[in-house]
């Protein structure tokens, strides 16, 4: 076995500098596009590092890549692929970066072979090797992405749950889109600190912008509410429209001591009035033009 | 899934309730979880410390910080060697009790963890374990 | 032994929770403030909770009882202080904590007893905290 390991470590150091030489020409080739002086640089450094670490690896730890030996080479592409997806390369460019190594390598095994069944033996277990490779850096590049959908969704979910001061003691809590459980405690979270904060008596809660209202929105809002009150503070829910209205009925949920409005306005005008205050116009044109909201 | 740390805690005494939540609170801590999570699972473990004093007629609580992948997991067993419970999914149901309680513990705790098992036969005694992963 | 602390302010009386508490300590709470509202004629209570990390049905229960028993002696109880993180938990937790006033600070809960002993006869509520 150690025979077999050996050749492979044997034809890049015969020729390491050559083999490097074409395997990155073909890279440049595939990518479609010319690359930038930059972009040639770091190709030459990542290509000649890893060519350098195959040797030793497949010298040390033949052809099976799950040894210690190939550890190094293992994690080099896995970090070289999460680069490249942070980068912003397809799966296909970055696995490229190994497939493409194939050509220069068979093209000096033929060369070295001395008969037809050595060449097909080493040619496969070359391939094999390359290939198991090759899957690697798809694995990583993909694991990478999900760490990134992963995190622009906890980001997207603080930023989509603003909580706004509408006036002394009255907060705002405008939600867009659907309300699903790790949402709530976003939004509990959110609002009780600004309740907190603000030491607001009110939050409004306007669900204009959520689609749906079934029992476990209905159920979540409730919580919601329920979080609010412990903390002092009176919730009134806004922007019920027609249809949530009769879902709300069919569904039988009981929204009883929770004071609900059509609009944002009538919530905010009912708001300051529980607050001690109200609107009135400026000019007045004679008389008591007081309007209270 | 190994537990990578362990420690048992006996729950003898309403002073031992006190202590086995604030040893999950200092495990919790120590995990790095936010601070909701750590009320959720210390008021969890609290509850069902308080069961296993109350109707366990006394036991154990085993904390444990446990891993799954890279995934870090609090986990807390509890055990006592009392008269056990016949109907597990009625004592789940809010509200069910047996001792003029509020009757939460069990399904209060179910709902504030992230896992929740519960091993229970007449005459056997009882074990529940509770388990919250660490959030993003 | 321990006890608890009940400071009579005005006509309130306030109590401040800073330790965990284990059984004994909450029930011998509930009998020194029935005693104390009874003595000083108070018509409200407030109970500082924001030193407590947690809150389990134990402590809702306690908290509850001494609502229902000073509303027997005429007194109100206001909840104030509690922390965010109890309060998500509590919510998630299913604990209904009926009776119980709950109010952001101490300030506000005095103005809640406030209001509430001065519109009593028209029984309405005012701002700042509401019956759960």
């Amino acid at each position: 076995m150690l025979d077999t390991g050996n050749r492979l470590h044997e034809i890049i150091r015969k020729d390491e500098e050559g083999l490097l030489k074409d395997w990155i020409a073909l890279q440049a080739n595939t990518s479609g596009r010319r690359m930038t002086a930059v972009e040639e640089k770091q190709l030459q450094t990542n290509a000649g590092e890893f060519l350098a670490m195959m040797r030793q690896a497949s010298q040390e730890g033949g052809y099976d890549i799950s040894k210690p030996e190939w550890s190094g080479v293992r994690d080099f592409l896995t970090q070289l692929s999460a680069a490249r997806a942070r980068a912003g390369s397809t799966p296909v460019e970055t696995a490229m970066f190994v497939f493409s190594l194939k050509e220069p390598l068979f093209n000096r095994l033929r060369r070295e072979s001395k008969d037809a069944e050595t060449l097909a033996d080493e040619s496969w277990k070359a391939t094999l090797l390359l290939d198991r490779l090759g899957l690697l850096t798809m694995e990583a590049f993909q694991k990478s992405r999900e760490e990134v959908i992963a995190r622009q969704q906890q980001e997207l979910l603080e930023l989509s749950t603003p909580v706004v001061r509408l006036w002394d003691n009255i907060l705002a809590l405008p939600l867009i889109g659907t309300l699903d459980s790790a949402r709530t405690q976003v939004v509990m979270q959110n609002l009780l600190e600004a309740i907190v904060q603000t030491r607001s008596d009110i939050a409004v809660i306007d669900i204009t912008g959520v689609p749906t209202v079934d029992t476990l929105v209905a159920q979540h809002l409730l919580k919601t509410v329920a979080a609010a009150r412990l903390m002092g503070a009176d919730c009134i829910i806004s922007g019920i429209r027609p249809q949530i209205a009769q879902t709300i009925i069919h569904l039988g949920v009981n929204l009883e001591d929770v004071t609900t409005k059509a609009t944002l306005a009538d919530a905010f005008a009912v708001a300051l009035k529980r607050t001690g205050y109200g609107v009135f116009r400026l000019k007045n044109s004679g008389g008591n033009a007081s309007q209270e909201a | 899934m190994e537990a990578q740390k362990s420690e048992t805690h006996e729950i003898r005494t309403s002073q031992d309730v006190v202590s086995v939540r604030q040893a999950v609170r200092r495990l919790a801590v120590e995990m790095g979880f936010n601070l909701v999570d750590q009320t959720k699972i210390v008021t969890a473990s609290s509850e069902l410390a308080r069961n296993t004093l109350d109707y366990g007629g006394g036991g154990s609580a085993t904390i444990q910080s446990v891993r799954n992948g890279s995934r870090p997991g609090l986990r807390i067993i509890f055990e006592d060697e009392g008269p056990g419970i016949p109907d597990i999914a009625l004592a789940l149901k809010d509200g069910f009790t047996t001792g003029g309680g509020m009757g939460l513990g069990l399904g209060g705790a179910k709902r504030l963890s992230s896992e929740f098992e519960i091993d229970s036969e007449p005459g056997h005694g009882t074990r529940v374990t509770i388990l919250r992963w660490k959030g993003l | 032994m321990e006890r608890i602390p009940i400071l009579k302010m005005g006509q309130f009386l306030l109590v401040t929770i800073q330790v965990d508490m284990h059984d004994r300590l909450a029930l011998t709470l509930q009998d020194d403030l029935t005693e104390q509202i009874v003595k000083s004629r108070a018509h409200g209570v407030l109970i500082d909770i924001s030193a407590l990390e947690m809150v389990d049905s134990f402590i809702g229960r306690m908290l509850s009882n001494i609502a229902n028993m000073a509303r027997l002696l005429d007194a109100q109880t206001v909840v104030v202080g509690m922390q965010p993180s109890v309060a998500i938990t509590l919510v998630e937790l299913g604990l209904p904590m009926k009776g119980i006033r709950t109010a952001l600070d101490v300030e506000k809960g005095m103005q809640t007893l406030r209001m509430y002993l001065g519109m009593n006869d028209h029984g309405q509520d005012g701002d700042g905290s509401a019956e759960i």
